[in-house]
């Protein structure tokens, strides 16, 4: 008899870990989930308000700019998905957004398999050197380096966008890469030399499949980064003379709402598609970016 | 003829060592190029697009150049006189450290209690998550479009979104959130807690996740309540996260730039102006790369003394081995 409360309670302390014997009924459960629901109505409620709010027309809106769509009409996100500039817009993110993804992993993982695995004069140097890359954010380099697109004829194309987006996510991608690498067991390098691989061979066919999941984490946070940049295109799409339908979509977005400033309906439906994206990839890659955040603090 | 002569007492001396330093001279070679072929590229890229301009930021910094012309009115230190003597770039520094200050006092307390009110088991746990988390997944140019439209107000009679809301619940005259001065930095960063709060929740929870179970055992057999529970043992365990947590938000808040750029453009005035604004207003639009550069070059400045003195009184515990000594 004993012993079975005594597992009972042991189990109900795993299951609830901070709620004592002896008392009755946990006040904080409602209250945290007052506190949640609410922190996760403050965070989800504008984005909602976008997304219904482009469902109104412009009289409806500014009669009731906090009520609900009356009638609901979808004109605004049918002009919208029928403009071929947004999905212009949309390709051109696609692009520049797979086109650094892609760059980063590869250049990311043969730089950092060396700095890994190579026992050689000035590794320290070479790992020293991406790392110091944290302290030199976009913010600070965008007016040379436009000056430096410009003369590498790079000025106003996706190529201008997608190499110093490239360059600009080595540091992370390379502290999170090198630690992943050097876990891989050295015998299996031993092993793969007695069969004959060369490094090279060793590389493509063990190191790059073994390293999947890191890489995948990677190039989630590159495509994120890449698909919600706005300085960069600012100052290599818009300043560099590019038309509205080579923008990414957060420039797109932006151009179209002080293009169309009286018209607040159909910015919010803009807004709200350009939005979906970046909600839908996040729901298909939340356990990477969540996971990869995770580990960046956990070390 | 030579060439044989040489080679033949080499031979006859020792075959075995000549072989030895031919082989590892090749072997060398070929190391070398395997490393230079593996990071080569990735080196090349990273220098000329990441170091080279921030050198050439503090070379085109003693420049008056418009950024076209030729580079040839050397002007020394001039840029950096009349930056330090505008008054706009003092409200911009002012502005990055108001929400410097004002995330650490509001923003990190708030999620540290939200993330230990939401460490147990919940139903729901993931899908709350999520939706926390949605602001931190969107662009900052669609979320301060959002915003802007939220936010809009335009006196006497026209109420934004935002202000009928309050308006329904009897608040009648709230201010003008994005054009009054004295209000905009607080609308800003209102702006900004509602897009990183999230994050900020998701960093502590993974880091209440590495906190033993068994210490909560423990000091509920002392008879210590839930908050004395929390004060003394969760929030000092989870330091690692609340300091990385705060150097992110530091720096983050030090490069502010594109949430006010779309949401205010620097104005009422300037009133919102930050130093990446500033910077850009100056090398954007008036065309002034030199005098902009300045700026960065300030702006870098004051982000390596911070970021020195934090790893080296904050972090450097946390960070050891992450950073610097990550290679051995």
């Amino acid at each position: 008899m004993t012993a079975t409360t005594a597992i009972t309670t042991r189990g109900a302390k795993t299951a609830v870990p901070r709620r004592r014997a002896g008392e009755g009924f946990d006040w904080g459960q409602p209250i945290v989930y007052v506190v949640a629901l609410a922190v996760a109505a403050i965070a989800v409620g504008p984005v909602l308000y976008v997304f219904i709010s482009g469902f109104r027309t412009n009289p409806d809106f500014f009669t009731n700019p906090a009520g609900m769509p009356d009638p609901w009409t979808a004109d605004n996100y049918l002009r919208v998905l029928s403009n071929p500039t947004f999905w212009n817009q949309v390709f051109a993110s696609t692009v520049t957004a797979l086109g650094t993804t892609l760059g980063v992993m590869l250049f990311g993982v043969m730089a950092a398999f060396v700095i890994a695995r190579y026992d050689f004069k000035g590794r320290q140097l070479l790992y020293a050197m991406f790392t110091t890359g944290l302290l030199f954010p976009l913010t600070i380099s965008i007016l040379p380096l436009t000056v430096l697109l410009r003369q590498l004829n790079l000025f106003g194309s996706w190529w201008g966008l997608i190499i110093p987006q490239v360059a600009f996510a080595l540091p992370t991608t390379i502290i999170i890469l090198v630690p992943f690498l050097r876990a891989i067991p050295g015998e299996l390098e031993d092993a793969a030399m007695v069969d004959g691989t060369s490094r090279i061979g060793f590389f493509w066919r063990i190191m790059v499949p073994l390293s999947m999941p890191a890489l995948m984490t990677v190039g989630v946070l590159a495509f994120v980064g890449s698909w919600n940049a706005y300085l960069l295109p600012l100052f290599v799409l818009q300043a560099g003379g590019a038309g509205s339908d080579s923008y990414t979509l957060p420039l797109g977005v932006q151009f179209f709402s002080t293009a169309n400033g009286q018209d607040t309906t159909g910015v919010l439906s803009y807004t709200a598609l350009a939005m979906l994206p970046a909600i839908l990839f996040f729901t298909l890659a939340e356990k990477r970016i969540v996971g990869g955040l995770q580990g960046a603090v956990k070390g | 003829m030579t060439a044989l002569d040489t080679a033949g007492p080499a031979v006859t001396a020792g075959p075995a060592p000549s072989r030895n330093t031919k082989h590892s001279a090749r072997r060398t070679t070929r190391k070398w190029g395997e490393i230079s072929l593996f990071a080569g590229p990735a080196v090349l890229v990273y220098l000329i697009f990441v170091l080279l301009p921030v050198l050439l930021a503090a070379f085109y910094s003693f420049f008056n150049w418009n950024g076209l012309g030729p580079l040839d009115r050397f002007i020394g230190l001039d840029n950096y006189t009349r930056l330090l003597a505008d008054p706009v770039f003092h409200r911009s520094v002012f502005n990055n450290f108001f929400i410097i200050v004002m995330s650490l006092l509001i923003q990190g307390p708030l999620a540290i209690l939200v993330a230990l009110l939401m460490n147990r088991p919940l139903r729901f746990r993931g899908l709350l998550r999520a939706l926390i988390f949605v602001p931190y997944v969107l662009s900052e140019v669609t979320a301060g479009l959002a915003w802007q439209i939220l936010l809009q107000s335009v006196p006497p009679n026209r109420w934004g979104p935002f202000d009928t809301l309050l308006r329904s619940i009897g608040i009648e005259n709230p201010p003008a959130w994005l054009a009054d001065q004295d209000v905009v930095m607080w609308t800003m960063f209102g702006i900004l807690t509602w897009k990183y709060l999230g994050l900020a929740i998701i960093l502590m929870l993974a880091g209440l996740s590495g906190v033993p179970e068994e210490l909560y055992e423990a000091a509920a057999l002392d008879g210590a309540g839930w908050w004395k529970t929390q004060w003394y043992i969760t929030v000092p365990l989870l330091g690692p996260t609340i300091r990385i947590w705060a150097f992110l938000s530091i720096i983050g808040a030090l490069q502010l730039f594109d949430m006010v750029w779309i949401v205010t453009g620097g104005g009422p005035l300037n009133a919102s102006s930050t130093m990446a604004v500033y910077m850009v207003k100056n090398g954007l639009n008036v065309s002034q790369i030199g005098f902009g550069s300045a700026v960065a070059v300030v702006l870098f400045l004051i982000s390596l003394v911070i970021a020195l003195v934090y790893q080296r009184f904050a972090l450097r515990r946390d960070l050891a081995g992450a950073i610097t000594g990550g290679v051995r």
